[in-house]
């Protein structure tokens, strides 16, 4: 708390609206800034107070005080508010934690992949991604939910597209993505054009109240509930509606990768936890019963077939894309598990997840930096060429198989305790078959990059070349990150309860 | 049966567009074409959207002065035009009709989200035909076939052309 104290009361009262407004401004300047170097700094300084923002309002949050902000002084259900809550504080610390580490490791990736003279505008892009997306966690206006959505969804399009200077494939990838993503936005707008006829408001509390008091509401209801299950899906990679992912990772600039990867999916399963069960209620019968049989189906489903296809992938960047598909999966299980325990150890797994992934990728981006290698079969002797990088790479790897005393052991743990309490063995059965599958697809790389000897170009060995530090403190910061989760997760499991609380009170 | 479509026609409409849309989006192998059906689906949305936020009956949402009274009576009405106004947000099923006023209003809400959603679409059609653009660039086509058998190629052969 006494951390707190040291924040001007303006920044707590007004963070949540700052934090969307701040690189929405931003962002407009910085793409018409002439340098790059201007550009750069200036996203870190905003990336910077965002992290600080964020992190008073988590601390706010777990002295249990949660905030309602109304814009333009407006009441809700008339005007828009923003929440600040258990549930959504600490995404909006992680997306704002994330652009701020993605950013210090931008300086010499984008120099590496993008053109010079694109690049203030590729962090103005980047910059209105990070407003989409902190702006779609932090609304409490489901309208406001959708336009946040397609800001985020549009300038990730255009960072994915950016990656055409490195790999032409970038621009179908992006194609791809924006056909599919327009698609789901679509799906998504239908849904709560229904829920508006059903209820006659669009404030997420507000809909929530009048659907419980009228136990469900009528076939509208339902049909909406349908239409916003998909269109959300749609964006968070649920398995048979994951097709624009792949591509979308394996050929987007690194820097990119690394953030779509730790932020964009878990801010759309965040939404799909806060429609499915405080706009909707698992109360419902239509609700729990997709919830149980579709949600957990789906996400049994991406776990087996996605982990499969991560095996067999000859692009590292490729397989991490379907194992992230999998882990969403693992996530899905936690939500159709639908007591507290799952959900709090689903959204663990969303938090542990992001940092592992993006700790991942940023590896993978670094070995692309040095040596232009993203096949697994190049990753030969990558354990003497980069020592420090292939070390991190390791420790990543281990803690996404969920080796003990890393995060991903111990989501993974939580989320086999609550498929155990409420009795699904199979289920545990299935998360341990798909963490041995994940020892396959990670050892083969870590078996390529310790056990092949360095290739051998005119006879010469190739020389080690380390990542930058600009690379290394990011991705080891991450990494280590990961280790102390792993070693004491106290506070992270207690943010993690406080989510699955605010959840299971329906929101209130 | 026919009488409840033609009574419902706007919803009709709705759905063939949705669907149409939709099918175009995924049966057609040329981008640009994909993109007109994407901005198809989406118009559907808007379609939908303005027709919800029609009560029978309703007026256009523009406050009207009462010929009848002055002053005072005026200002009265102006007010309960008001309240009318956020009965129509509060509550689409029941109109305006809500408090009991004269005028019945239309709900101006959908209108107003749609014309977000109308410039978010033209947002990602703008982006969309300026990737297709890149596309045509780097591989001489906007057919998907060919677009997948260069990179196929590419695959195999592990060098760009």
């Amino acid at each position: 708390m006494d951390i707190l104290s040291a924040y001007p009361g303006w920044l707590i009262e007004h963070g949540a609206a700052l934090l969307v407004i701040l690189p929405l401004l931003m962002g407009a300047i910085t793409a018409i800034m002439p340098s790059e170097r201007l550009s750069w700094v200036t996203t870190m300084i905003v990336t910077l107070v965002l992290t600080v923002t964020s992190f008073g309002l988590l601390l706010t949050i777990m002295g249990g005080e949660s905030q309602l902000y109304r814009l333009g002084g407006w009441d809700p259900p008339h005007g828009i508010s923003f929440v600040i809550d258990g549930l959504n504080t600490p995404v909006l610390f992680l997306i704002s934690a994330m652009a701020l580490l993605t950013t210090l490791y931008a300086l010499p990736s984008v120099a590496a992949e993008v053109e010079p003279k694109k690049r203030p505008p590729f962090y103005a892009a980047f910059m209105v991604g990070v407003a989409g997306l902190i702006g779609m966690v932090v609304t409490g206006d489901a309208f406001n939910v959708f336009v946040f959505l397609e800001v985020s969804s549009i300038s990730t399009y255009v960072l994915v597209a950016m990656g055409a200077s490195r790999d032409r494939r970038a621009l179908t990838a992006a194609y791809n993505y924006l056909i599919l993503g327009s698609i789901g936005a679509t799906f998504f707008v239908i849904g709560l054009g229904f829920l508006y006829m059903e209820t006659g408001t669009l404030n997420m509390a507000d809909i929530g109240r009048i659907l419980a008091d009228l136990d469900g509401g009528s076939r509208v209801a339902m049909v909406a509930f349908g239409f916003i299950t998909i269109g959300l899906g749609l964006k968070l990679a649920m398995f048979p509606l994951h097709m624009w992912l792949p591509g979308a990772y394996a050929h987007a600039p690194s820097f990119v990768t690394v953030f779509l990867a730790s932020t964009a999916t878990k801010a759309a399963l965040y939404l799909m936890l806060r429609f499915t069960f405080t706009v909707f209620d698992p109360s419902f019968d239509y609700v729990i019963t997709v919830v149980t049989y579709v949600l957990t189906g789906l996400g049994i489903a991406a776990m087996l077939f996605a982990s499969l296809q991560a095996i067999f992938q000859t692009d590292a960047r490729r397989a991490l894309a379907f194992s992230s598909i999998a882990q969403v999966g693992y996530m899905l299980l936690g939500i159709g598990i639908a007591t507290a325990a799952g959900l709090s150890a689903g959204y663990l797994h969303l938090l542990n997840h992001a940092v592992i992934k993006g700790a991942l990728f940023l590896c993978l981006g670094a070995f692309w930096y040095r040596y232009g290698i993203t096949r697994i079969d190049d990753f030969a002797g990558l354990g003497k060429m980069m020592p420090w990088t292939m070390g991190a790479f390791t420790l990543a790897g281990l803690s996404l198989i969920g080796v003990p005393a890393t995060a991903g052991f111990v989501s993974k743990l939580n989320l086999v305790k609550a498929a155990l309490d409420k009795e699904w063995y199979w289920a545990a059965t299935i998360i341990v078959v798909t963490s041995v599958l994940a020892i396959i697809y990670i050892g083969r790389m870590l078996l390529t990059a310790y056990f092949q000897s360095p290739p051998e170009i005119d006879g010469e060995v190739v020389a080690k070349n380390e990542a930058p530090l600009m690379m290394l403190i990011p991705m080891w910061f991450l990494v280590l990150l990961s280790v102390a989760i792993g070693i004491n997760a106290d506070l992270i499991s207690d943010a993690a309860r406080d989510a699955a609380a605010v959840l299971m009170s329906g929101g209130s | 049966m026919f009488s409840t479509i033609f009574q419902n026609y706007h919803w009709s409409i709705v759905i063939i567009l949705m669907m149409v849309g939709l099918y175009v989006v995924f049966s057609s192998r040329n981008l640009i074409k994909k993109l007109v059906g994407l901005s198809v689906f989406q118009t559907s949305v808007f379609l939908l959207y303005i027709t919800i936020g029609k009560v029978a009956g309703g007026q256009p949402p523009i406050l009207v002065e009462d010929h009848g009274s002055g002053g005072g009576g005026g200002e009265e009405h102006h007010a309960s035009a008001v309240t009318n106004l956020m009965a129509g947000g509060e509550s689409v099923a029941a109109g305006g009709a809500h408090h009991g006023a004269e005028i019945l209003y239309s709900n101006p809400l959908p209108h107003v989200l749609i014309l977000t959603a109308i410039v978010v679409g033209v947002a990602t059609l703008a982006i969309g035909l300026a990737l297709v653009v890149r596309i045509r660039e780097v591989y001489g086509s906007i057919e998907e076939d060919v677009i997948n058998n260069i990179d196929y190629r590419y695959n195999l052969e592990g060098t760009a052309d």
